[in-house]
C-alpha cells in the first residue's frame, strides 16, 4: 500500500512497557485481554483523606535487572525507572543487544525521541523548608534562611533528576545513543507526538534506529492535588477497580496512572537489512493544536479531527480501511463526547463500524506515557488479531454511542490501526500503525 | 527537495530589554544585564547575581478578550506570551494577537505551528506556602491528612495549570490561532535550539507553512536558583558587578551567571513569505539553512558535565553545515552556547577547534550569555534572534568580558561590520543534547 521508498518506511521492531498491570510485554497484554483492572488504593504517598484516594500503580518493581550501567542511574527518579525497564524490553525485543555486540550498531545514527514527564518534587524537603521559612506576617517565604536551610537539605541527585530531559539522558547513557535526541512534554500528548517525530526523523534519513515513547509519574501530593482541584479526577473511592470507565454515562474523570512504553523504530531498510523481525509500521503522523482555551478541547473536536485526518492522509489511508481506534478514551464527560464527535466527523457513515477502545479503563491514564502504551495496543492487537475491550461499560452514554467493544475483548481482522492522544492545553496527536 | 525556510521575524525578551531593537543595541555595545538579583534576597546563596528582566506587563502584549487568561500564567508562560508578541509584529504579520480591526489574518490557522520550548516552571513558592501553611498540625508540622481533606482547597483551581510546560505553546497558540503542529520540547538549555529545529523540519516536510518557533525559562526563583547552586554550576565572585557582564571562554570564569527570558522566532517557507509580502517592503533576516541535533554520551560525569573533547558537539555542527551545503571555512560567526561553565566552555572550544582548525582563532565568537545570562530553555532562542539580526544588518557584536580567552578562542573585540554569509548558533547543556543551526544570508 505505501508509496514510500524502503528507506523512508518506518517499522517498529521492539516494543516494552511498565505499567500498572505489569512488567513484560505478555504479562501486560494478557492482563488488557483479560479485562484486568490496575487501580488500587494509593500507596505512593498517604492519599486517604484526598478527595480521590486510588490511582493505577507499578507494583513491586526494580530497574536494576534491567541495566548494563547501573552505577550511573543511581537515585533516579520513578519516570525514568520506567523508561530504564521498558526501553531494556523493547531493546532485547528488537535484537539490538545481539546486533550491537556484533559491532555492527553505529551509536551516531542511534537517537532518541521521548515524550517524558518530569520527576517528582521532593515533598518532604520542599514542605519542610518552606514552612521553616515561612513568614506569616509578611506572607512570604523569608529567602535568605530558606536558602540556607535548603543548601543542606535538598540532594543535588534528586533535584536534577526532576529535570524533565533525564529519562532521555539516562536511555543514552544506558544504550550509548549520539544521534538526535529530543524529549517533548505536551502533557497527555507527549508520546504519540514523540513517536510521530521520531518518524520524520527517520524518514529523512538523520537516524537509522530511534528509541521512542514515554515515561511519567505524577502519582505523587502536588500532582493528584493539581487534578483534584481541576475537578479531573475520579472520587469513586468506594470502588476503584471500576472507577475507569470511558465512554459510560457515569463517568466521572480519569484514573491517574504511571509508568512507560518504549519501541524500537528503524527504517524498514535497515531492520531488514539486519533480518530484524518487524512487528508493524509507523505509516501515519497527524499533528494539531486546537488553539481554542487551555482549560477547554474544542466543542466540536476540531483539532482531534484535524489530528485524524492529518495521519490518514499521511498513510494514503482511507477511512474504510481503518479496523481498530485506540481511543485516548480519559474517561472525563468532556473528552469522551468530543472524541466520539470528532471520529464521527472523520469517519462519517463508517464511524459504526470501527472498533474502538481505551485501555485507560484497566491502566489508568499514564499521562506523557499513556500514547506509546495504547500505540503498543495496535502493535499486538495487529500481532495477534485481538482487540482488548474497554471495560466497566455496563451504561452507555448516549452521546457515546460507537463500537467501543464493552467489557470483552475481540478477535478479528486488524490490519489498519488509528491510535489518539489529545493533551491537555490542545495539542492533538494521531498515529496510523499497520501491519506490514 | 525540501523547501527552503526563511527567519522572518524576531522576539527575544532578556534582561537587556523586550524586542529586537533594545536586545540588538546592548549586543553591538557590549553592555550587560548581570546585577544583583532583584526578585528574592540571594544573600543566602553564594551567587548574588543574574540578569533579570526588568519589566514584563504581560497584559499589555495581548488581546482584551485574554487579559484574564494571564491571571494564569507563571512568569516562563509570560515571557513567551510577550516573545510571541514581538515576532508576530517584527514579521509583520497580522493574527488574531496582533491585527487592528478590520485587517485580515495573514494566514491560514491550519497551516501555522508553535514549536516553543519550556524548562521546568517552579510553582510560585509563596503562593504554594501560603496554601501549605493552613495545613499544619498542633506541633507546627505539616499534616498531609489536613492538605487532603481541606488545605488544598486554598489554591485556585487551575493552579496546576500555571506550571505546566506545554502552556507556553498552548497559550501562544490561543493567542495567535495557530492549529498546525504545536510541540513543547523539555531539554533544558537546548529546548529552543531544538524546537526551531523541529519547527524548520515541519515547514519542510509541508505540515506547515510557517511557525512560531523558540522558548522561554526563568531560573529566578529560590528552587531553581537551589539547584543551580547546590549543583555548583554557578559564578561566585561576580557579587560586586552592577550592569556587567560576565566572563566566557575565559581563563578565569568560575560558573555561569543565571538569566531569565526567550525568544519566538517566526519561520516562513521562501514561497510563503514570498506570496505574502509581495507588496510590503518587508525583508526577511536570514535564510535557516541547515540544522543538526546530537546527543554527548559522558557516563563520568552522568552527562552533567560535556565530554571533554566535545565529539558530538561537533557532529551536530558537521550535520547543519552538511545540510545547508557549506564548508567549515564558509562560517564568518559562531554563536556558541558559551556558559561561562569551564567544563562546558572547555569541550565545546574543543569541538570548535575539530571543526575549524587554526581558524578557530580568527572567528569571532560571540557569546550571547556574558551580558544576558543562562536563559535555560530561551537561551538559544535568544542567540538564534542575535545571529540572525546580525546577519542581516552585516554587523558581529561586541565581545566582552574575555580578556584571556582560552586556549584557541578569539578574545574580546568591538562590534564590527562585516558581510556575514553564514552564522552558525550551538546549544548544549546539562543532559547532553546539542544542536547547531546554520543560518545563510537571504539572496533574493
Amino acid at each position: 500500500m505505501s508509496r514510500r521508498k524502503a528507506s523512508e518506511r518506518v517499522v517498529v521492531t521492539g516494543i516494552g512497557w511498565i505499567t500498572p498491570l505489569g512488567h513484560s510485554i505478555e504479562e501486560v497484554w494478557g492482563n488488557l485481554l483479560a479485562g484486568k483492572s490496575g487501580i488500587g488504593k494509593t500507596k505512593h504517598f498517604d492519599a486517604s483523606t484526598f478527595p480521590t484516594t486510588f490511582s493505577a500503580q507499578v507494583k513491586d518493581y526494580d530497574y536494576r535487572q534491567y541495566v548494563k550501567h547501573p552505577e550511573v542511574h543511581e537515585g533516579v527518579g520513578l519516570n525514568t525507572a520506567y523508561a530504564l525497564g521498558a526501553a531494556g524490553q523493547a531493546w532485547k525485543c528488537a535484537g539490538l543487544d545481539e546486533f550491537e555486540a556484533e559491532g555492527k550498531l553505529n551509536p551516531e545514527r542511534l537517537g532518541i525521541y521521548l515524550g517524558s514527564g518530569e520527576g517528582s518534587l521532593d515533598f518532604d524537603n520542599y514542605v519542610g523548608s518552606n514552612l521553616q521559612a515561612w513568614s506569616a506576617d509578611d506572607r512570604e517565604i523569608e529567602s535568605v534562611s530558606w536558602a540556607e536551610m535548603a543548601k543542606k537539605r535538598f540532594e543535588t541527585v534528586c533535584e536534577n533528576e526532576q529535570e524533565p530531559n533525564m529519562p532521555l539522558t539516562h536511555l543514552a547513557l544506558e544504550f550509548g545513543a549520539m544521534g538526535p535526541a529530543y524529549n517533548c512534554l505536551t502533557a497527555c500528548a507527549a508520546s504519540v507526538q514523540a513517536i510521530g517525530e521520531a518518524t520524520d526523523i527517520l524518514r529523512r534519513g538523520d537516524a537509522d534506529v530511534m528509541i521512542t515513547g514515554g515515561a511519567h509519574s505524577m502519582i505523587h501530593p502536588f500532582g493528584v492535588t493539581g487534578f483534584n482541584r481541576l475537578t479531573a479526577l475520579s472520587n469513586r473511592n468506594d470502588d476503584p477497580t471500576t472507577a475507569s470507565r470511558p465512554f459510560s454515562l457515569d463517568r466521572d474523570g480519569f484514573v491517574l496512572g504511571e509508568g512507560a512504553g518504549i519501541m524500537i523504530l528503524e527504517t524498514l531498510e535497515h531492520a531488514e537489512a539486519r533480518g530484524a523481525t518487524i512487528l508493524a509500521e509507523i505509516a501515519g503522523y497527524g499533528s494539531t493544536a486546537d488553539a481554542y482555551r487551555i482549560t477547554d478541547m474544542h466543542p466540536e473536536g476540531r483539532g482531534a479531527g484535524g489530528a485524524m485526518t492529518g495521519a490518514l492522509t499521511d498513510a494514503a489511508r482511507s477511512v474504510a480501511e481503518v479496523d481498530y481506534i485506540s481511543a485516548h478514551g480519559t474517561g472525563t464527560k468532556e473528552n469522551d463526547s468530543i472524541e466520539t464527535k470528532g471520529i464521527k466527523a472523520v469517519f462519517g457513515e463508517h464511524a459504526p463500524n470501527v472498533p474502538i477502545s481505551s485501555v485507560k479503563s484497566m491502566m489508568g491514564h499514564l499521562i506523557a506515557a499513556a500514547g506509546v502504551c495504547e500505540a503498543i495496543v495496535c502493535v499486538l492487537g495487529i500481532r495477534d488479531q485481538k482487540l482488548p475491550p474497554t471495560i466497566n461499560l455496563n451504561n452507555p452514554d448516549p452521546e457515546c454511542d460507537l463500537d467501543y467493544i464493552p467489557n470483552v475483548f475481540r478477535e478479528k481482522k486488524v490490519e489498519v490501526c488509528l491510535t489518539n492522544s489529545f493533551g491537555f492545553g490542545g495539542q492533538n496527536d494521531t498515529l496510523i500503525i499497520e501491519k506490514v | 527537495m525540501s523547501r527552503r525556510v526563511l527567519i522572518t521575524g524576531l522576539g527575544p525578551v532578556s534582561g537587556l530589554g523586550l524586542g529586537i531593537d533594545e536586545n540588538w543595541s546592548a549586543a553591538t555595545e557590549g553592555r550587560g544585564a548581570v546585577r544583583r538579583i532583584k526578585n528574592f534576597d540571594p544573600s543566602g546563596f553564594a551567587c548574588h547575581v543574574a540578569a533579570e528582566v526588568a519589566e514584563l506587563k504581560v497584559k499589555k502584549f495581548v488581546p482584551k478578550s485574554y487579559r484574564k487568561a494571564t491571571k494564569v500564567m507563571a512568569r516562563d508562560i509570560e515571557m513567551a506570551v510577550v516573545a510571541a508578541d514581538f515576532a508576530a509584529k517584527d514579521a509583520g504579520l497580522a493574527t488574531p494577537g496582533t491585527l487592528d480591526n478590520g485587517d485580515e489574518c495573514s494566514y491560514d490557522p491550519a497551516r501555522v505551528g508553535a514549536q516553543i520550548g519550556a524548562g521546568l516552571i517552579a510553582a510560585d513558592i509563596n503562593e504554594l506556602t501560603m496554601a501549605l501553611a493552613e495545613s499544619k498540625d498542633a506541633d507546627g508540622k505539616f499534616d498531609i491528612h489536613k492538605w487532603g481533606e481541606e488545605g488544598m482547597q486554598h489554591l485556585t483551581p487551575l493552579w496546576l495549570l500555571k506550571y505546566l510546560p506545554n502552556m507556553l505553546a498552548s497559550h501562544v497558540a490561543i493567542i495567535h490561532d495557530t492549529q498546525g503542529p504545536s510541540n513543547t520540547i523539555t531539554c533544558g538549555d537546548s529546548s529552543s535550539g531544538l524546537s526551531i529545529g523541529e519547527s524548520m523540519r515541519v515547514i519542510q516536510r509541508g505540515s506547515a507553512d510557517a511557525g512560531f518557533c523558540g522558548g522561554a525559562e526563568s531560573k529566578i526563583n529560590l528552587m531553581a536558583f537551589m539547584r543551580q547552586e547546590i549543583s555548583d554550576r554557578l559564578c561566585n565572585d561576580l557579587n560586586e558587578i552592577d550592569g556587567g557582564v560576565a566572563k566566557v571562554f575565559d581563563e578565569a570564569s568560575t560558573g555561569m551567571v543565571l538569566g531569565e527570558g526567550g525568544g519566538i522566532v517566526i519561520l516562513e517557507a521562501l514561497e510563503t513569505y514570498e506570496e505574502r509580502v509581495k507588496s510590503e517592503g518587508h525583508e526577511p533576516y536570514c535564510e535557516l539553512a541547515g540544522f543538526g541535533a546530537s546527543q554527548t554520551v559522558h557516563r563520568e560525569s552522568r552527562n552533567w558535565k560535556t565530554d571533554p573533547k566535545g565529539r558530538s558537539i561537533a557532529s551536530a555542527i558537521k550535520m547543519a553545515m552538511r545540510e545547508g551545503g557549506v564548508e567549515a571555512d564558509e562560517i564568518d560567526v559562531i554563536y556558541p552556547y558559551g556558559s561561562g561553565m569551564p567544563d562546558y566552555d572547555a569541550g565545546e572550544a574543543a569541538a570548535l577547534k575539530a571543526v575549524f582548525g587554526e581558524r578557530l582563532s580568527e572567528i569571532p565568537v560571540v557569546a550571547m550569555k556574558s551580558l544576558l545570562g543562562s536563559c535555560g530553555a530561551g537561551g538559544g532562542a535568544l542567540d538564534v534572534c542575535i545571529a540572525a539580526k546580525s546577519v542581516k544588518e552585516g554587523i558581529i557584536p561586541a565581545v566582552v568580558g574575555r580578556e584571556n580567552p582560552i586556549a584557541g578562542v578569539k578574545g574580546s573585540n568591538a562590534s564590527e561590520s562585516k558581510e556575514i554569509g553564514c552564522a552558525l548558533v550551538l546549544s548544549t547543556g546539562v543532559g547532553g543534547q546539542n544542536t547547531a543551526i546554520l543560518l545563510k544570508k537571504h539572496r533574493a
